[in-house]
């Protein structure tokens, strides 16, 4: 954990140098160990880690049109390599198949009104599936943002219990074709990762950049610790609602119109 | 409970090394030469070095690996070193006898050492990128990958191929990775 302490020194020349070395800000640096012996560091900057001063979060604005919700399903689905998972004989079950993100119809039954809204993992600051988990595979980022670590899941579903939205999926059949940014594999639990990998290299989720492609601002990304943020003054200026507010469990996924 | 269930799985392998070395009469001799050849593992597809001296890398890589799993994972800390991603797009090789060489694998590089050192890691599950064709940072030229692998990707034919790489029970084997 070098690198940690070397972040608290404070930068004189020589030690910003070291620094960036260390941490491989230069693209490909070669460092001599002795005559004859040179060493390359392959990495590119090293970005992270992730801190409590950023609060990701989402603003989702249920008035859309309710098209845009299956496009932002498709586009979870290509980014992250889900949907098409089947058995060995080449069948899909659709009562078992992980599903990250999926698209809620609703009806008011005494006026009739209808929206529809996608629902996947609220990203709680409290989440019921880090609290029940028995191997600290379900956790939470120090940005807000709610994982699996798939490397010590054991698959006991509790955390899918837990969960007040249903957003995790157990995979049950074997995996392939992943992509190299999301391992997936049979036996473990997994949902909705605010598409971590992009938002760490600072783009948005594969399903907002999708929407805004198409001209849809449909669902808001961004800090919500920051009050200077997009999606924190959409915030401030629209009357949001979480799903069920009332269990304290503090989502970062906001909704307006529902 | 991490550190818990690590504390168990060392008193396991103590175990194990106790009945091994029972089994085996407790001879302390070196290997005899021809008996179990030593392993040769594939060189590195690109590369001429790799992210540590050899000696190095042959000792540490699996802390390596664990350290920075946990980094990327659970501290969101991106772009160092150790990248699973990175060993994949070095060391995977295409290999005549391997899916007829249409897919590249790690399997004559991390298998070899570890079928010798009776290692079994279950990372290429997920990590699929090491049993797939023309996936990695420079896409194309991995390996001896066919022009048109990209089309390939859909290739019915070719995903069956490697099922069958996949399934321990089929010919081929399982990648035993
Ligand atoms: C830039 C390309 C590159 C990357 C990235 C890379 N390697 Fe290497 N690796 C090499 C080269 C080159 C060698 C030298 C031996 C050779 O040519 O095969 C080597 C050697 C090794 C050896 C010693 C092999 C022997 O013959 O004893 C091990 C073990 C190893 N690498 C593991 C890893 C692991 C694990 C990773 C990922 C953390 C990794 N390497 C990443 C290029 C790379
Ligand atoms: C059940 C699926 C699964 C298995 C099995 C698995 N991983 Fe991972 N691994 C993941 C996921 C998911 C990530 C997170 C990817 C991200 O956020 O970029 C990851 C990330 C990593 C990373 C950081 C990313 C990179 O490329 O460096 C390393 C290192 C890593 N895994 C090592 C391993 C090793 C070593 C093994 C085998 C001992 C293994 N993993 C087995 C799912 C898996
Ligand atoms: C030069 C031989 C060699 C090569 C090549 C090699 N390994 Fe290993 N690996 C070993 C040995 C030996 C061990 C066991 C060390 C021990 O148990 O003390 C090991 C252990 C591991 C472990 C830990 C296993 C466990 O059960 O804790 C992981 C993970 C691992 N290797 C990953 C890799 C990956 C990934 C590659 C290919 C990119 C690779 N290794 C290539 C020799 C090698």
């Amino acid at each position: 954990m070098t690198d940690k302490t070397m972040n608290t020194v404070d930068s004189s020349p020589v030690d910003a140098t070291k620094r960036t070395l260390l941490k491989g800000g230069v693209a490909a640096a070669v460092i001599t160990l002795a005559p004859g012996i040179t060493l390359r560091t392959v990495e590119a900057a090293v970005t992270g880690p992730a801190t409590q001063a950023k609060r990701w979060g989402m603003l989702i604005d249920a008035t859309a049109p309710e098209g845009v919700w299956d496009l932002a399903v498709e586009a979870c689905k290509a980014e992250q390599g889900w949907g098409s998972d089947h058995n060995k004989s080449g069948k899909a079950n659709a009562a078992t198949d992980p599903q990250w993100i999926r698209k809620v119809s609703i009806k008011n039954p005494k006026t009739g009104a209808k929206a529809s809204l996608p629902v996947m993992c609220q990203h709680c600051a409290n989440p019921p599936c880090v609290d029940v988990c028995p191997t600290g595979a379900s956790m939470k980022r120090e940005d807000g943002i709610v994982l699996v670590d798939k490397h010590i899941c054991i698959g006991c579903r509790y955390c899918m219990m837990a969960c007040p939205y249903s957003a995790r999926s157990f995979v049950h059949e074997p995996v392939e074709m992943q992509k190299p940014h999301m391992p997936r594999g049979k036996g473990t639990v997994e949902g909705c990762t605010m598409c971590v990998h992009r938002v760490d290299k600072g783009q948005q989720p594969a399903c907002v950049e999708a929407l805004n492609k198409a001209g849809s601002d449909a669902i808001m990304f961004g800090d919500l610790n920051d009050p200077k943020s997009d999606i924190s003054r959409a915030v401030s200026k629209y009357v949001t609602q979480r799903i069920r507010a009332d269990l304290g469990v503090e989502p970062g996924v906001h909704y307006r119109g529902i | 409970m991490r550190s818990a269930s690590r504390i168990l799985s060392l008193t396991i392998l103590g175990f194990a090394i106790v009945i091994m070395g029972l089994g085996s009469g407790l001879s302390a001799a070196p290997a005899q030469a021809g008996e179990v050849p030593l392993p040769n593992p594939a060189k590195a597809f690109k590369g001429e070095q790799c992210v540590e001296p050899i000696d190095v890398m042959r000792r540490d890589h699996f802390e390596f690996l664990k350290h920075q799993r946990d980094e990327t994972l659970r501290e969101g800390i991106r772009g160092k070193k150790y990248s699973l991603n990175a060993c994949i797009d070095c060391h995977a090789v295409t290999s005549p006898d391997i899916a007829g060489g249409k897919l590249r694998t790690l399997k004559p590089f991390c298998a070899e050492c570890h079928s010798y050192a009776a290692v079994s890691i279950d990372c290429f599950e997920c990590h699929s990128g090491a049993v797939q064709p023309g996936i990695g940072s420079e896409i194309g030229k991995q390996s001896a990958l066919p022009p048109n692998h990209e089309q390939l990707k859909a290739d019915k034919a070719l995903i069956t191929l490697l099922k069958g790489h996949l399934d321990p029970t089929s010919p081929q084997g399982g990648t035993g990775q």
